[in-house]
């Protein structure tokens, strides 16, 4: 057990060297992170004075926590464009994963806890102290409300990369995934929460987007960590994520499992 | 010993055993009514079986099934019929597994952490095979000792010429001391120093350690340098499997010497265990073909020099590609002779 522990740690640790290793491109990332707060920040601001100071239970305060915290999040829930396990299989790469002694699933699910670990500060902290200065932002003073936050964080990048490592895996039979890729980043970036809170949908719309796992990357973990729910309804959430995160992982198991009966290994 | 030991010791003798090894695979060609399923097989019925310490050089023509019988081997690819047990695993069922018993080299891919220093690939790979501590840190010695990696452990792996990299590769591949190791093509694209460099390495491994070997190339020299037993394989099937010895004496391996003269010089018929092939009329320009069992490119050399200044030389090995064909010629025209 100790063994696969540490298993854990080196893999964990490989994917914070190796995104460590690109500082100037984290800098970059910030910047365009805290720009886009502050557009979305001013356009928030602007449509809660249309709807005369609230909507659905969301005020100012809250509204530029929603903003700046999904800005901080955007990066280590990765809401971006990842094809990497795609790639390999269409590269045929994905021939060096299987010749090692672990399961593929769950060494990737590490490599990017660890991607996220090191995303987490410099990709978040610029955007968040940013917000904090221009609109002020609602800091939790509650030590309970940062740790189920930051445990309800960890699940969202579970479940993000449970859904990612699912549509990557689609390359064994379509090997051209772009289409779904797409599909997929217009589908859980407007159901995830981060161009409006999934509160402010329709009710039509926020049943369908609790349907999918999408709020549970983003919504879920923004909404514990800026004290939205209390006692029992932080439990609730928090169940929900994992309840995804195992459901989506078993997906991606049974998937792998079809997909290598499948698999041709590309370029000889 | 017990019967018991015994049997163990047999089974455990034998690393790699394919039975009617098959694998097709399905391709779709062509778009919407036009479209039609063409089946290719790969591999067809291989059988195949390797015993411990041996070294095999698995050979073939492009697209003659090398590369699939090996992701087969080490459980990358599931088999379309057939049995195969390596190391006494089953290769797609129990992959983790054989995985710690099993080194592989790709040599057209990198298992190394590409924008990583290449130390941080053996700390990760060395966790990964559950080795303990110490005993990583004595392999490692061993291995950057052997194959000079000292002064690029701390380049990213991006950075490393290809010649550096494969010493990684294979470091990488042989550090959980694997019983058998699995190279598909190591020496591509290497110069001829890096190459002997490599060849140097695994012929010491095995010296030493008695790991087993199996490499597929399209290096003649490497064949001859690391193989005892070699293996052709044409459309998925053996075409010949026996020893280096056995497969010069079928195919020709003669060598090519061309050498030219600073003053033109009467055909020289007289070299020994060579035969004049080629005299430019001139005499200028002489070849002389000989085989690699009767005399060396050296005696040959000596010879000449000793009738005639030379001015420049060139040797010309025969390609295993021209081997493969003259295999395949005789296995068609005459298909009863297979060994």
């Amino acid at each position: 057990m100790s063994r696969n522990l540490l298993v854990a740690w080196q893999l964990m640790r490989s994917g914070f060297r190796r995104h460590s290793a690109y500082r100037a491109a984290a800098v970059a990332g910030a910047l365009t992170n805290t720009v886009f707060g502050a557009i979305k920040a001013s356009i928030t601001l602007g449509a809660l004075a249309s709807a005369g100071g609230h909507i659905a239970g969301y005020d100012s305060r809250s509204a530029m926590t929603y903003v700046w915290l999904t800005q901080a999040l955007i990066a280590p829930v990765n809401l971006f464009y990842w094809n990497e396990i795609g790639e390999r299989v269409r590269s045929g790469d994905i021939a060096i994963d299987l010749a090692r002694p672990v399961n593929t699933q769950i060494a990737y699910l590490f490599t990017d806890l660890g991607r996220a670990a090191f995303e987490i500060l410099p990709r978040g902290l610029p955007p968040l102290l940013i917000g904090a200065v221009t609109t002020g932002i609602h800091v939790p003073n509650d030590p309970v409300v940062w740790g189920v936050g930051l445990l309800s964080i960890l699940l969202g990048i579970c479940v993000s990369y449970a859904c990612r490592f699912l549509i990557n895996l689609t390359s064994f039979w379509l090997l051209e995934t772009r289409g779904v890729q797409t599909l997929y980043l217009v589908a859980s970036n407007i159901f995830c929460g981060l161009l409006i809170p999934v509160h402010w949908f329709p009710p039509s719309l926020q049943t369908l987007a609790h349907a999918t796992p999408f709020p549970s990357i983003l919504q879920t973990p923004v909404d514990v960590l800026s004290g939205r729910y209390t006692g029992g309804a932080v439990a609730a959430a928090l169940l929900t994520q994992t309840l995804w995160f195992i459901g989506m992982m078993f997906a991606g198991h049974v998937l792998m499992r079809r997909g290598r009966r499948v698999l041709v290994v590309q370029g000889g | 010993m017990n019967s018991t030991d015994l049997t163990h010791s047999t089974v455990s003798d034998i690393v790699i055993a394919a039975k009617d090894l098959t694998r097709i695979f399905t391709r779709r060609i062509g778009t919407g009514r036009a479209r039609t399923k063409e089946v290719v097989t790969a591999v067809s019925q291989l059988n195949l079986t390797v015993a411990a310490g041996e070294s095999v050089g698995y050979i073939g023509a492009n697209g003659a099934g090398k590369s699939t019988t090996i992701k087969m081997l080490t459980g990358i690819l599931l088999p379309t019929s057939g049995t195969v047990q390596v190391c006494g695993f089953e290769p797609v069922r129990e992959r983790t597994a054989l995985a710690r018993h099993i080194g592989v080299v790709f040599g057209q891919r990198s298992q190394l952490w590409w924008d990583l220093p290449l130390r941080e690939s053996f700390e990760i790979l060395s966790t990964i095979h559950r080795l303990s501590p110490g005993d990583a840190a004595t392999r490692m010695q061993e291995l950057r000792d052997q194959l000079e990696l000292e002064d690029l452990l701390d380049t990213p792996v991006r950075q490393l010429s290809l010649g550096q990299r494969m010493r990684g590769e294979v470091a990488a591949a042989l550090l959980h001391r694997p019983r058998i190791i699995i190279l598909d093509e190591p020496t591509i694209g290497l110069d001829v120093v890096s190459k002997e460099r490599l060849r140097q390495f695994l012929l010491h491994e095995r010296a030493e350690h008695g790991t087993t070997l199996m490499l597929t190339t399209h290096d003649m020299g490497d064949i001859e340098r690391l193989c005892d037993r070699v293996v052709v394989v044409d459309q998925g099937s053996v075409v010949h499997d026996g020893t280096l010895n056995a497969l010069a004496s079928l195919v020709n391996t003669q060598r090519v010497m061309v050498v030219d003269l600073v003053q033109p010089c009467a055909p020289m018929n007289d070299i020994p265990h060579a035969r004049l092939t080629d005299c430019d009329p001139t005499g200028v320009r002489q070849s002389f073909t000989f085989s690699p069992a009767d005399t060396t490119a050296a005696a040959v050399l000596a010879a000449v020099s000793a009738r005639a200044q030379v001015r420049d030389l060139t040797i010309e090995e025969p390609s295993i590609e021209s081997i493969v064909r003259t295999l395949y010629e005789g296995q068609r025209s005459n298909p009863t002779s297979t060994p």
